[in-house]
């Protein structure tokens, strides 16, 4: 009993100091965080919730709401062709970054990571197109792509071989999304190699010597090796694509304003087309939770489908 | 010590962020100005009498203008104009924002809806500049027209000012009034052996294919703006329909899919048949148009009064096509009930915002003046609206529009403009749906019902 509470003395001397300098910590640790935490709030969530409520809305933005519809815009949303078309590009979109601009930025990537001599150079020039702003992109490439052969690069170049025609282009209802994706392959390829790049250096080099030693070549290396351990690095690039294709806007906008009709349709060139140009701020609004909820909902089934062990972890 | 201090500098920085995350975004309070001013915060509440001499400055005014006129020529005058007010009133400072068209209206949607107009802007009337009006955005500027028994007012071509009122009430004055026509270029339609420019729709057809032959492109269109393809077929509604038919759809006794709307959609259908546009139309801007007329690259286009000064801008020798350019009215249709004298066209304008400063109504009024219309006249980017404005006017091609404007009995407003903006915007995307043959004329003229349903009570 007596060391009982004695110990009990013990514990209580030092927490009778500590407890008030806790509080004092905490209080600390809670000013910090508070101006980004009310940030956060006032310009993140509270805009959300407010965008629920003028989703309910026929408003035109100008005035206070009033004109209450109920789920007529989610009904009308999701019944519009147009909308459906904007989802199947943003799906195709998304499709092609996976099967092609990944796999692309990871080859150059395993290029690049080498040895080569002028490789500092090559990881420059490649990551270049990714420094400058998206409109910036859009704008060189709209002269590149332009179908006049006097003012557009590509054209000017094309019409050199003889029997090729000046192409349309961003003017071609059949090609144009094909020309943004080129667009946006070559402003992000850069991004995805550079992180693979870093995923590359943390491979232990000792692993890659041990696959030598028992006579792996070249492919089996990469097959067995560098994807498998690049395991977390491609997860998180998957995610960043996916979600980047399914919230392109600048690029689309500025190049093609998701035309021609509608053929190179983005979810959120349809958002900015109904609640901007049309003046439909609440149906743009219920277009913005539309969008919120298939990102959500692919957010939070992507993290819960590939939570894989991360070999490097282990070692 | 150490902490304290964390904590003190912690709590002020919060403070700030709660302050400026809080405050609304109200207007400059207090502008910079070059002219020191003591006390400008208060200077409508006179609380304590402060030892200011009143009579030597007035208090500091800053009007912000956003402008559309990219042209070298013409934004050099806007400016000079601005230079000249502000020398005869120091007090005055004018901020001025130029802005390339679509860039402006996107800029515009969102200061409005933020309800934050600039205070003297670019407008072109009817049903959008309605839109704000009935959100209470714009200043009514009613009582400065009719001020000294409507001196300023009478200055005005009634038909012209009245794009800039509704209900009774003016928000904005114009400076500009003319019409859509075709542009053409001379030496290339001679080139392809036309000898006169094509009075009838058919004429338009057989030159078409006459260019085609001839190896000129026909038509340069910047369908990718949507706009300049829209006035195409509003033209052929006009033409089929006349006044009667527009006026049916949009009092609601009749509809977008009455005959002559549908018709149009044929008509134009006959035209794109021809493939008549330069290659890329349908990503095209009106810019590109304008840069291929301006090069001598396309032997017509369907635009504005503004369609010479943007050719010139945007040609490669900033000299345009020079005296190769001509102009025709859209020609007649065989058998519509529109006369070949009714014109759509519309003009440029000035509306006020509803923060906008007395100064602000003055300066409008001041750029308005006969003097200064006839100096935009001069440089050939504006019909005059004010009487003896006119007298600027020495370009023959705007002399030809201003006569074949001011003698249509019938006038129309832009479409896109004279309807609200839903509307405006249905109607410009769903004719880009014929262009691009995406659309049948009924499948557009029912899209362009749909949202007439809604829009039009």
């Amino acid at each position: 009993m007596n060391i009982a509470q004695v110990s009990r003395d013990d514990l209580k001397l030092p927490r009778r100091n500590r407890s008030p300098r806790r509080v004092q910590d905490y209080v600390t640790i809670t000013l910090f965080l508070l101006p980004a935490f009310i940030l956060f709030l006032v310009f993140l969530v509270y805009p959300i919730f407010r965008s629920v409520y003028y989703s309910t809305f026929n408003w035109n933005g100008l005035g206070p709401a009033v004109n209450f519809v109920g789920l007529d815009n989610f009904k009308q949303i999701l019944s519009d062709n147009i909308f459906m078309t904007a989802v199947g590009n943003c799906l195709l979109i998304v499709l092609f970054s996976l099967t092609l601009q990944l796999p692309l930025s990871l080859a150059l990537a395993i290029m690049v990571g080498r040895d080569l001599p002028g490789r500092a150079f090559f990881r420059a020039i490649f990551f270049m197109p990714y420094v400058l702003s998206e409109v910036i992109t859009a704008i060189i490439w709209l002269g590149l792509f332009n179908p006049d052969p006097e003012r557009g690069l590509i054209n000017a170049i094309l019409v050199l071989i003889p029997g090729v025609q000046a192409q349309g282009f961003l003017g071609d209802t059949k090609v144009v999304l094909l020309c943004v994706f080129v667009v946006l392959t070559w402003k992000y390829f850069g991004l995805h190699m550079l992180l693979y790049l870093a995923g590359l250096q943390n491979i232990p080099r000792e692993i890659e010597e041990a696959a030598l030693i028992d006579g792996a070549n070249q492919w089996q290396m990469i097959r067995h090796i560098t994807i498998p351990l690049l395991g977390s690095t491609i997860r998180t690039t998957i995610y960043l694509s996916v979600l980047g294709s399914l919230t392109q806007f600048n690029l689309i906008w500025i190049m093609t304003k998701g035309g021609p009709v509608n053929a190179s349709e983005s979810m959120a060139t349809y958002m900015y087309r109904f609640g901007f140009i049309r003046f439909w701020l609440g149906y743009g609004s219920a277009v913005a939770l539309v969008m919120l909820l298939i990102c959500l909902v692919f957010s939070i089934g992507y993290l819960r489908l590939v939570r894989q062990p991360d070999y490097l972890g282990g070692i | 010590m150490l902490r304290k201090l964390l904590v003190l500098v912690s709590l002020v920085l919060i403070a700030s962020f709660v302050l400026t995350a809080c405050a609304a975004p109200a207007p400059t309070a207090a502008p910079a100005t070059q002219a020191p001013a003591p006390a400008t915060q208060a200077p409508a509440k006179p609380v304590v009498p402060v030892l200011v001499p009143t009579n030597t400055s007035l208090p500091p005014v800053k009007i912000v203008w956003w402008h559309i006129s990219t042209a070298d020529a013409h934004k050099a005058l806007f400016q000079q104009f601005a230079d000249q007010y502000t020398a005869i009133h120091p007090n005055v400072t004018i901020e001025i924002t130029v802005l390339e068209n679509e860039a402006f209206k996107s800029k515009l949607t969102t200061v409005m809806q933020g309800g934050q107009p600039p205070d003297i802007f670019q407008s072109w009337g009817g049903g959008v500049m309605n839109e704000y009006a009935k959100a209470g955005l714009l200043r009514d500027i009613t009582p400065e027209l009719d001020a000294n028994s409507g001196a300023w007012r009478n200055t005005f071509a009634a038909g012209a000012l009245g794009v800039y009122g509704y209900k009774g009430k003016n928000y904005g004055v114009p400076w500009d009034m003319g019409m859509i026509g075709w542009w053409y270029n001379k030496a290339l339609f001679t080139k392809a052996g036309i000898a006169n420019p094509p009075a009838t729709w058919t004429e338009l057809l057989a030159d078409v294919t006459a260019l085609k032959k001839a190896g000129i492109t026909p038509i340069a269109l910047g369908e990718g703006d949507k706009w300049p393809g829209m006035h195409m077929w509003a033209y052929l509604v006009t033409r089929l329909g006349g006044e009667a038919n527009f006026e049916g759809a949009l009092l609601r006794t009749g509809s977008f899919t009455d005959k002559p709307f549908i018709d149009a959609g044929k008509m134009l259908n006959d035209l794109i048949a021809l493939h008549p546009f330069q290659a890329g139309f349908l990503g095209a801007t009106y810019g590109d148009e304008a840069t291929a007329m301006g090069n001598g690259k396309a032997a017509m286009e369907l635009m504005g009064q503004w369609a010479p000064s943007v050719e010139q801008a945007n040609s490669t020798d900033k000299k345009g096509i020079g005296a190769n350019l001509g102009f025709f009215p859209f020609p007649a249709v065989e058998g519509g009930a529109g006369a070949i004298s009714d014109a759509i066209g519309g003009g440029n304008g000035f509306a006020v915002g509803k923060n906008a400063p007395d100064a602000a109504v003055d300066f409008v009024k001041f750029m308005t003046s006969a003097a200064n219309q006839a100096a935009l006249a001069k440089i050939g980017v504006a019909i005059p609206v004010v009487k003896g404005g006119e007298v600027g006017l020495t370009d023959p091609l705007m002399i030809l529009v201003q006569k074949n404007f001011a003698a249509g009995k019938y006038f129309q407003l832009y479409y896109d403009q004279a309807l609200p903006p839903a509307m405006g915007s249905v109607i410009n995307d769903a004719t880009q749906g014929i262009f691009a043959g995406k659309l049948t004329p009924e499948q557009a003229c029912q899209a362009i019902e749909d949202s007439a349903k809604q829009n039009l009570k």
